[in-house]
């Protein structure tokens, strides 16, 4: 048996997603983005809606999401991704309309966007990628960086007296009447993004059924920002970020959990 | 055929883009431009055409909503009033970057800071030398009357979409407020998602099929391209320039000194011209329609016959500097306003003309000359 004859379609057990392109990601080794990009594709791929599906990119570590995404895509303005979303939405009430952000877009700077976009049930999917730090601009504190932790700009760690507490977006929407379902995954481990995937279907469903806003947030790490090897902060993740930001669903088919 | 009414500035603006076709439009509240809105909501524009009308929750959220309509080749529109364009500004720049067609509305009043909600000119400057951040410009028209106000949002589209670039209509809060009759111009239809997809295809998020995805952004991380990209514009503002250049001349023919005066502002100065000739002083008015493009030549020109030019802006001397630059020391150009939300009348304006230019001997001197602000 030579090579050829093995690569065969029913021997394959693993291919890229087809919905990526062949651009080189610019995420750090180790970062959870890329596996959230990736769980995104292969959703839209196999629910056959590409030609149906416009993305919005952030500013933040994935403002370049449309070099990867092989789809149609708007790049918006910092944190306003909800409000451009909200418009094509509008302007194409039949297509599948997403956001894909970090925590300082969606939470700092672009919260009443968000806030908003929930509450009117504008029918779109938010990504949110949780990984409690700017990582673009190079490890300042988010709004979602935890008690006591270090960031650039908080050298010595987040104090929440002066500093504010760490911001649970997905808790806080879902208690808006627009938010259809709000969920909380991960991608570090194959269970985990199997789950998240999982989500993101129902969310692209939702929008299929014009149920309004689907939320899902990934916690995720920043290896490169919390300054540890992807290992160390995977696991850090664990012990610190998921207790704070404990995953599960929030809020299904528009009841609370 | 064509409908007339008598209707405000503002309501005009709002009945033309519902009769234009426009797609979409987004705004928040600010005095002197909510009837734009409460006349679309009133309207049902959405059971007369399909138009989409949304009030956002802020300026900032209305513009960042333009700019994701006009990603998808449609036609869409947002107004507001001096504070609330500020808030405009990082959007409208993206809209410049990203090369999308929209129209922004100004429904200028006195600044700086919450100001006053009278009328004012006092954000010239924002419109026509940036405002947001980057090498950009805005297509700027500014109408004088409640016609325009109502004819200018046709033709603003028109440009937003012969160039892929925001426009911006610079009206003031006495135009949009004030009252007179305009002919309204008959329904269109809207354009159908097909021919959306037909004649936008090439560039909108329309959703990819079978051809290359199409992207809508204004970043390019790499400095020869991001140079490029800043070339391309410039070559759009040069045949703007070229091509879409307005203004009006009256009574220039044979003037001995001139007015240049847009919007509210010309409306004054040309009472002020028939004044004036009727005490024998051969005074003509320029009325920028674009205050970008400006009329830079027809001043240069106009600069070997008159003897004198005043502009005359309800600001502190904003345009003047345009009009300095555009007759290159010719001869002397001098500014009258009044701000805080104060019309100059026209007795005013001529007066001024008299002592500030007429009869002022210092003129040729820059040294003794009085400053030009009020
Ligand atoms: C108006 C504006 N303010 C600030 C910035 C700078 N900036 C770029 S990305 C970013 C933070 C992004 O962090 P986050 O959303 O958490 O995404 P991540 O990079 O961690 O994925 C900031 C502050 C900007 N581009 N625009």
């Amino acid at each position: 048996m030579n090579v050829s004859e093995i690569i065969k379609p029913e021997n394959q057990v693993f291919c890229k997603t087809k919905l990526m392109t062949d651009a080189t990601l610019s995420y750090c080794p180790g970062c959870g983005h890329g596996t959230a990009h990736n769980l995104t594709m292969e959703v839209i791929d196999e629910m056959g809606i590409v030609a149906d599906t416009i993305g919005v990119a952030p500013v933040g570590c994935s403002v370049l999401a449309y070099d990867f995404m092989n789809i149609d895509m708007t790049q918006a303005a910092h944190g306003r991704a909800p409000a451009v979303a909200t418009a094509i939405s509008r302007l194409w009430p039949n297509k599948y309309v997403f956001t894909y952000q970090g925590d300082g877009d969606l939470a700092a700077i672009g919260t009443a966007e968000t806030i908003h976009a929930c509450n009117r049930g504008e029918n779109i999917v938010v990504i949110f990628v949780n990984n409690g730090i700017y990582g673009m601009t190079g490890g300042q504190m988010a709004p979602t960086t935890l008690s006591g932790m270090p960031t650039s700009t908080s050298p010595y760690g987040r104090d929440v007296k002066t500093m504010g507490s760490p911001i649970k977006m997905t808790e806080l929407v879902a208690n808006l009447p627009g938010v259809y379902f709000a969920t909380r995954h991960a991608v570090h481990t194959h269970k985990h993004a199997r789950k998240a995937k999982k989500a993101i279907q129902k969310a692209f469903e939702n929008t299929r059924l014009k149920k309004g806003v689907s939320f899902v947030e990934i916690v995720s790490n920043c290896n490169s920002g919390w300054k540890m090897t992807p290992l160390e902060s995977n696991q850090w993740m664990v012990d610190n970020m998921f207790p704070y930001y404990p995953l599960g669903d929030i809020k299904v088919d528009g009841v609370l959990k | 055929m064509s409908e007339l009414k008598l209707m405000k500035g503002n309501e005009a603006l709002a009945e033309a883009a519902i009769r234009a076709g426009v797609d979409a439009y987004f705004g928040y509240p600010i005095t002197p431009q909510s009837e734009v809105i409460e006349h679309l909501m009133a309207e049902r524009p959405e059971e007369r055409t399909g138009m989409i009308v949304l009030q956002a929750e802020s300026e900032i959220a209305a513009i960042n909503m333009v700019y994701g309509a006009a990603s998808t080749g449609k036609k869409v529109m947002t107004s507001s009033s001096s504070p609330g364009i500020s808030l405009k500004l990082e959007g409208i720049s993206y809209l410049a970057g990203a090369e999308l067609p929209a129209v922004i509305v100004n429904v200028v009043r006195g600044g700086p800071g919450l100001g006053t909600i009278q009328p004012s000119q006092a954000d010239y400057f924002q419109s026509v030398k940036g405002g947001g951040h980057g090498d950009y410009k805005l297509y700027v028209l500014a109408p004088a009357s409640v016609q325009e106000m109502s004819d200018f949002v046709e033709d603003a589209f028109d440009i937003a979409f012969k160039y892929r670039a925001p426009v911006l209509i610079l009206s003031d809060g006495l135009i949009g407020q004030m009252m007179e009759k305009v002919y309204l111009k008959d329904q269109q239809e809207r354009i159908s998602d097909e021919e959306v997809i037909k004649k936008y295809g090439g560039w909108a998020v329309t959703g990819k099929t079978d051809r290359k995805r199409n992207i809508i952004t204004s970043l390019d991380l790499q400095s020869e391209k991001m140079e490029a990209r800043v070339h391309r514009l410039l070559k759009k503002y040069a045949q703007m320039e070229k091509e879409d250049l307005r203004f009006e001349k009256i009574s220039c023919d044979d003037a001995e000194y001139l007015f240049v005066a847009y919007g509210s502002s010309a409306r004054i100065a040309q009472k002020a011209v028939e004044l004036a000739r009727k005490k024998g002083i051969k005074a003509g008015l320029l009325r920028p329609i674009t205050l970008f493009p400006f009329p830079k030549q027809q001043l240069f020109e106009l600069a070997d016959q008159v003897k004198g030019i005043l502009s005359v802006e309800l600001n502190a001397g904003q345009m003047v500097e345009d009009v300095r630059l555009s007759v290159e020391h010719k001869v002397a150009v001098e500014h009258f306003g009044r701000t805080g939300g104060i019309i100059h009348t026209p007795e005013e304006v001529l007066e001024a003309l008299e002592e500030k230019i007429i009869h002022n001997e210092r003129i040729g001197d820059y040294k003794t000359r009085e400053s030009s602000i009020l």
